[in-house]
This record gives C-alpha cells, structure tokens and sequence, in this order.
C-alpha cells in the first residue's frame, strides 16, 4: 500500500476498466423483471471476449483466469461444460446483462462497488486485484513516485493516470482508446509505463508475443474486489459463496491464477488473497 | 489516357527519356520508402508470424472480423434508409412556400451541418446512458445511427435541392402552363427528376457514412474497428489489426464506389440518348477519372 | 454557462481546434497540390502514384488514419516530430501527429478538389499554352493552376469545413480539442448535458460559418469570368 491519497485516487479510477465505462451512464436500469431460471441447467455467463490472461474468445472456446473460476463454480453447481453458454460483457452493459436476465452471472473483472450494489449482488470476492504499474523488463520504475517526468499510458476517460498525475505532476499523460494500444507502445519502447489492474497487466504481460520484454511493478495502491454479478433475485449468492472458499481452500484458485497469469511472473497481492469471501449478497 | 494529353505535348524522343528518368527515380524512393517501413516493422517484431496467424484462422474472421463488418454494415445500412427520407422531407420543407417552415427547416439543416458527427455521437450516446427507460446494449448502435442520420440527412437534403434548382426552367414552366399548383410540380415533376438524378451521389455518400462508423469506435460500437480493436488485444497484434482493418475497409468503400461510377456513367448514357442536356456546361479539359462530382464536399467527409 | 467554460477550459479547447485545423489546412494543401500534379503529370508511374494514393485515402477511416499515426509513425516507424525533453512533449507530439494524419487524408480531397477546378478551365487555355511552346511544367504553373486554385474554391472551402470539424478525430489519440473537452464536460457535469453539448456544437457553427460565406463570398469575387 501506498499513501492514502493514492489508494483514493486508485479507488476512484478503478471503476474505468474501458473507456466509456466514464461518464453519464450508470443509473439507466429496468428494474429486473423477475429472474426466473427454471432448472439449475443451461448458464449464461458473461466474460470479457479480449482480456488476455483474464478472457478471452477464440472461436467457441474461451480461456482466462475469470473464464477458469466461472467454469470451476459452474461444475460445482452442477451445471455440466456443455450447458455453459459464455457471453460477452463489455463493461458499460454489465449491470443491465444482470438485471434483463440476459446472463445468469458474470466473471468479467467485475469490481465490487457500492453504487453497483445497488442494482445488482455479488458473491465473492474471489479475488482482490489493485491498480499497478506495467513497465519494460528492464525498467528501474518501482512504484508511482518514479513517474517523475516519464510517459504514463491509459485510457482516454479512465481518471486512474490523471490520478497519479495530480500526485506525480511531472508525469506525462498519453491517452488512447484501448489498453492493447497502450501496451504495443511499451512494448516497442515509446512510452515508459501504462496503470490498470495488475491483473489485466500481468495478461497482457503473459502472452507469448510480449514474453521477457514486460513486467508488472508488484506494488499495488488499490484494492479490487473482483465479485460474481447477479441478479438481486437470484438465490445462489450465498451457495457461490461456498463454493469460491472451497476453490481457495482446495489449491484451485492458484492454480487457475498460475495457469493463465504465470507466465508474466506474476503474485497476486499476497496480504489480501484469498479474499474475505461474502458480504455483498441481497 | 489519350483525353489526358490535353494538358501536354505527345512527348518526343528527348522528353521522353527525360520521363523515364522521372518515373525511375520516384520509383526507386517509392521502393526505397517501402523497403525501409518494412524493415523497421521487422526489426519492431510485427511481421512475425504469430502476429499473423490469427488472421489464417477461420475462427477469428467468425469472433471478431465478420462481426465487426456486420456491425459496420448495419449501422451504415440503417443511416442511409433513415435519412434519405428525412433528406426529402427536409427538403420539401426547405423549398415550402411557407416563410416560417422554410426558416425552421433551413436552420436544422445549417446546425446538423456544422455540427461534427462525432460531437452528435458522444453526446446521443451518453444521453441515452443517463435515461431510465434506455437499454444499454442498444446505446451505441442508437448513438452512431442518430449522429450519421442527423448529418447526412442534411447533407442529402442539399443535393436534392440543388438537384431541384439545377432542372432546366422549362420542366416548372411546362407544369405550371398545365394548371399544376407549385406543390404539385414540385412533387410530381421536379423532385422525382431530381431524386433519379442524385442515386450515384446517393451511392457514394454510402462511402462516407461507411467510413463515418468508425467514428462508433470512440462509444464503443462494435463496428469493424471496435472488434479489430478487441482481436488486436486478444492476439496483441495492433498493428497488423489495423492493416487489415484499413484493406478491408478500403475493399468496402472502393466496391461502393465502382458501383456509383457505373450508375453515374449508366445515368449520362441515357441522359445523352435521350437528347437531354449534360451536367456540366463549361467545357472541361477533358481530365481523366470518374467525373469529379461538384459534390466534392460529400466526399469530403471522414 | 460560463463557469462550464471556465471549468473544462472550453476556450483552450476551440483554440487547440482551430491551430489543428489550420495547420493541416496549410499541408493538405501544399501535399494535395502536389499530388494533383502528379495525377495530371505526362509522367505515368507519378499518375498510377497520385491516383492510388487517393483512392487508398479517400476509402480509408480516419480514425484508423490518425491511430496509425501514434501507433504506427511514432511507434512502429520511430518518427518523433517533439523534443523528448521538453515538459509538453507528448502535447506537443499528439498534437503534430494529428496534423499529420489530417493533412495526408484531406490533401486527398484537396486533389480532387483542384482537378475539379481543372475541369472548369476551357480546352482552348491549355492548347493555347501549348502552341505557345510552353512546357507541362510552365503551362501548370501560369496558365493552369492559377485558374484551377480559383475554380476549385468552393470545393476547397467546402474541404476546410469538413477539416474544421474532423479535426474532432484527434481525441483518438489524446488531443485535448474540443470533442475531448465534451467527453470531459460529460463525465464531470452530466446533469447539464444538453447545455454542454449546444456548447460546443455551437463553437463549431461558429467556426464554419464564416469559412462557408468566405467560400461563397470568393467563390463570386475570384470567379474567372469567360
């Protein structure tokens, strides 16, 4: 942990996973209609298709640390792998998929907030991320507090870089539209650092066509609390609940977490995982 | 070209040797520019191969590729079929014998005009975001749908007027000598000369909403931008995302256009049959290429 | 009202807009007539050239034009028109790239533009130029061309309008212009968000108003009378 005033700015800037989530929206919902879901069979569940390390889509199949825990839950509750039907969730749609009953769940890097809570209910934490740094394998940069008249990358409308902006002012700010594009600049060495989830950096980190030339800092100034969204009707809150303990309990969720963001070197906060589990349901 | 050669002298021996010269040297700094992307997109790792395989699988032009043209396609689509009747509208309003209603449809169309289509976009769409009663999937494709109506509806609206207006007097005469109200002949004879008349600009304004979806990109609308964006973060290959992003758009927009050409030059084959007159009066200097249409500006457009 | 412009620097905004705007201006019109020359040139590789550079340019989005710009020139192709040093460096650098993608996709239109003002220029003035023994290139540059320049001036006019507005884009790769300043004033002001949209909608009636009378204006004034 950093000081403070970073944790609030990293808070407030951890609710931007993409562009558009900024701004305006957020309060449009119809008010859910009822979740009926008859047997406990056919679930939709709703991922990020081009989160590498996290979800991603490749045809029919999906893969990704989010996609793996959706899977290990799914079985659990008795739902075979061929009853899963995965779905996209892009980041400004997540609340109303929730509430129209367009998915069942959703494991798409899903932050736990309060003013989410109010529209939808979330079983977890299964995982506690925070805002880092990505940076070239052979950056000195430790932390924030070396951004001093460096290139920080994000995206345009996320308020975690003008965070570390008022905090670092000589920092320099690119922005893009996609995180992809900030990282094709790291990786050829354009820019010096790019800010998000470690998580999403350390997948980024992970694939094979950056390997060896990134590396997540490992100095997070935020906490996420990475939920399952559901509707507020539905009854398994709790039941996922127990079934995310175990996945801690038994190995699976490092494993998982090692499967699909190993290769990027990278531990996960090892003071706040496993995650304090439950009291986000109803 | 022999229409070109208005422009210059049939070359003799020396000026011809002096051409080739020409054509050699800006062909070996054209080389020489290409060679040197190409080595430094080398040396950057973008023309490995794994950056490239993703687009040898078919499942990525059924993920992400196809999609993205559909979405394209969709929105451009449902422009086009929205605003050419509210262009028509518009311009009947336009040319209204009414002061009041010609003043107000004037004004829309100079604001819609001047407004930049992605100013209309952002704002639609993050309207719409802040309505209760929207539903948020359908935010992005109603944003960009609204922008690209909104602009080209005016812009079309224009051509129909000048369309109107570029009639030879003797078509309004002739109806109104017939005990046709101006209405009337505005309707029943002007308007539908005016309408056959601008199908090929009708065609290639497709081109510019077309290339005016990618605007879409920026409120996230899942047009073939948007989803190269998402294939380039999946297989971390931006760059040769968005090479192929562009060739299949220049693919797109450059059919459209062939297809315009021909309507147009199908249109002044029958026009000439016909005996009526041809567009243009001033004498050209016969410079080669699809006619350069005096509607430069809907071209002009992103 | 005021305090929004205050706030979201609306002014800074608009004046960032209009240097974009008229500094593409100036190269899409030096590139574009360059290019204009090549399509009607004796030459016919520089012809193929010109022709298939707007082809390529008038087809392609410019979006993906000014992306590649940041993405492609400066990352892939190394080309850095700022001084790293400097504490505005990547203002600086946006901003010279978003010039850069504007002029090379609206010298396309420029092009066209021009050989639409060739178009208006009677047969007889380029036969004449060259009865008089003048070359392509004297011809061009004292018979044609002027005339061109001043028969093309409403597509030109029309041209900048179109750039005046789609200097928009640059907020793809950053550029604090206005379209940047409305994503602002939306996400820090959305309960007045009509009023922050007729803002800078208005800004930009503003800013093309005048270019669109001047046109009109010119286009009467400089006509070449036959």
């Amino acid at each position: 942990m950093r000081s403070s005033t970073f944790k609030i700015a990293a808070l407030a800037a951890a609710t931007t996973l993409t562009l558009a989530a900024c701004g305006g929206g957020g309060e449009s919902t119809d008010s859910g209609s009822g979740g009926e879901e008859g047997g406990s069979e056919p679930l939709t569940i709703g991922v990020k298709i081009d989160q590498p390390g996290l979800g991603v889509q490749d045809g029919d199949s999906y893969s990704g640390m989010d996609v793996d825990v959706a899977r290990a839950v799914a079985e659990q509750l008795g739902v075979s792998e061929d009853d899963i039907t995965f779905q996209e969730a892009p980041t400004p749609q997540r609340e109303n998929l929730l509430t129209t009953n367009q998915v069942d769940m959703i494991f798409a890097t899903y932050s736990i907030t309060d003013e989410r809570k109010e529209q939808v209910q979330f079983a977890g934490p299964y995982f506690v991320a925070g805002q880092d740094l990505l940076v070239a394998a052979d950056s000195d940069i430790a932390g924030p507090e070396d951004l001093d008249g460096q290139i920080l990358c994000s995206v345009t409308g996320s308020t975690s870089a003008t965070n570390v902006q008022e905090e670092v002012p000589g920092v320099q700010l690119q922005e893009y539209g996609r995180y992809s594009e900030c990282v094709e600049q790291l990786a050829n060495g354009t820019i010096d650092a790019l800010t998000t989830d470690d998580t999403i950096l350390a997948g980024y980190a992970a694939q094979d066509q950056y390997a060896g030339q990134l590396k997540v800092v490992g100095n997070t100034f935020s906490e996420e609390n990475y939920g399952v969204g559901l509707n507020k009707d539905s009854d398994r809150c709790e039941e996922i609940n127990e079934i995310l303990q175990g996945l801690w309990d038994d190995g699976t969720m490092e494993q998982i977490i090692s499967d699909n963001l190993g290769a990027a070197d990278y531990t996960p906060n090892a003071d706040l995982n496993p995650p304090e589990i439950g009291g986000h349901c109803g | 070209m022999s229409t070109q050669q208005v422009l210059f002298d049939i070359p003799g021996p020396r000026a011809r040797v002096r051409h080739r010269v020409l054509a050699v040297l800006t062909l070996a700094l054209f080389v020489a520019v290409a060679v040197w992307l190409l080595i430094q997109l080398r040396a950057g790792g973008q023309l490995d191969a794994n950056k490239w395989m993703p687009f040898l699988q078919w499942r990525t032009w059924t993920t992400y590729l196809i999609p993205g043209i559909g979405g394209t396609l969709l929105a451009a689509l449902i422009a086009i079929l929205i605003a050419s009747p509210l262009a028509l509208g518009l311009a009947m309003l336009r040319m209204s014998d009414v002061a009041p209603v010609r003043w107000v449809a004037s004004v829309f169309v100079e604001f819609f005009r001047a407004v930049p289509v992605l100013i209309m976009m952002i704002f639609t769409y993050f309207w719409l975001s802040q309505q209760e009663w929207s539903v948020d999937r359908w935010n992005p494709l109603i944003g960009v749908v609204t922008g690209l109506v909104l602009y080209n509806a005016s812009v079309l609206c224009e051509v129909i007027r000048n369309g109107v207006a570029s009639l030879p007097s003797g078509q309004r005469e002739a109806g109104l000598s017939i005990g046709l109200s101006t209405v009337q002949v505005r309707r029943s004879i002007l308007i539908p000369q005016a309408l056959t008349a601008m199908m090929p600009s009708l065609v290639s304004q497709l081109v510019v909403i077309v290339k005016d979806t990618a605007l879409g990109s920026i409120i996230l609308y899942y047009d073939l931008l948007t989803r190269s964006q998402q294939l380039s973060s999946a297989f971390s290959n931006v760059v040769p995302a968005y090479i192929v992003a562009a060739v299949i758009y220049i693919l797109i927009n450059y059919s459209i256009s062939k297809v315009a050409e021909t309507l147009e030059s199908r249109q002044r084959r029958k026009r000439r049959a016909t005996g009526g007159q041809t567009t243009d009066g001033a004498g050209p200097t016969g410079v080669a290429g699809p006619a350069v249409d005096p509607l430069v500006e809907h071209n002009t457009k992103l | 009202m005021l305090e929004l412009i205050d706030q979201f620097n609306v002014f800074d905004a608009f004046w960032t807009t209009i240097k974009l705007t008229l500094w593409s201006a100036l190269f899409s019109l030096l590139l574009g007539t360059v290019v204009a020359i090549m399509r009607l040139s004796p030459v016919g590789f520089l012809r193929w050239l010109g022709g298939s550079y707007v082809t390529l340019i008038r087809n392609t989005p410019l979006t993906l034009i000014i992306v590649f710009c940041s993405i492609g020139l400066w990352g892939q192709f190394g080309i850095e028109p700022a001084s790293r040093d400097s504490p505005t460096f990547i203002v600086d650098l946006n901003f010279r790239l978003a010039v850069i993608g504007l002029s090379v996709y609206h010298a396309a239109f420029v092009c066209e533009a021009l050989r639409s003002g060739v178009n208006t220029i009677p047969v007889g003035q380029a036969e004449a130029s060259r009865s008089l023994g003048l070359t392509f290139g004297q011809g061009l540059r004292h018979v044609i061309l002027p005339q061109a320049f001043r028969g093309a001036i409403t597509p030109l006019g029309n041209t900048l309008i179109a750039l005046t507005k789609n200097t928009t884009v640059a907020v793809a790769i950053g550029v604090a212009e206005a379209a940047y300043a409305l994503r602002n004033m939306i996400e820090f002001r959305p309960d007045v968000m009509l009023l922050n949209f007729l803002l800078i909608a208005i800004g930009f009636v503003i800013l093309t108003l005048p270019t669109g009378l001047a046109t009109s204006w010119l286009a009467s004034r400089l006509a070449v009378k036959r």
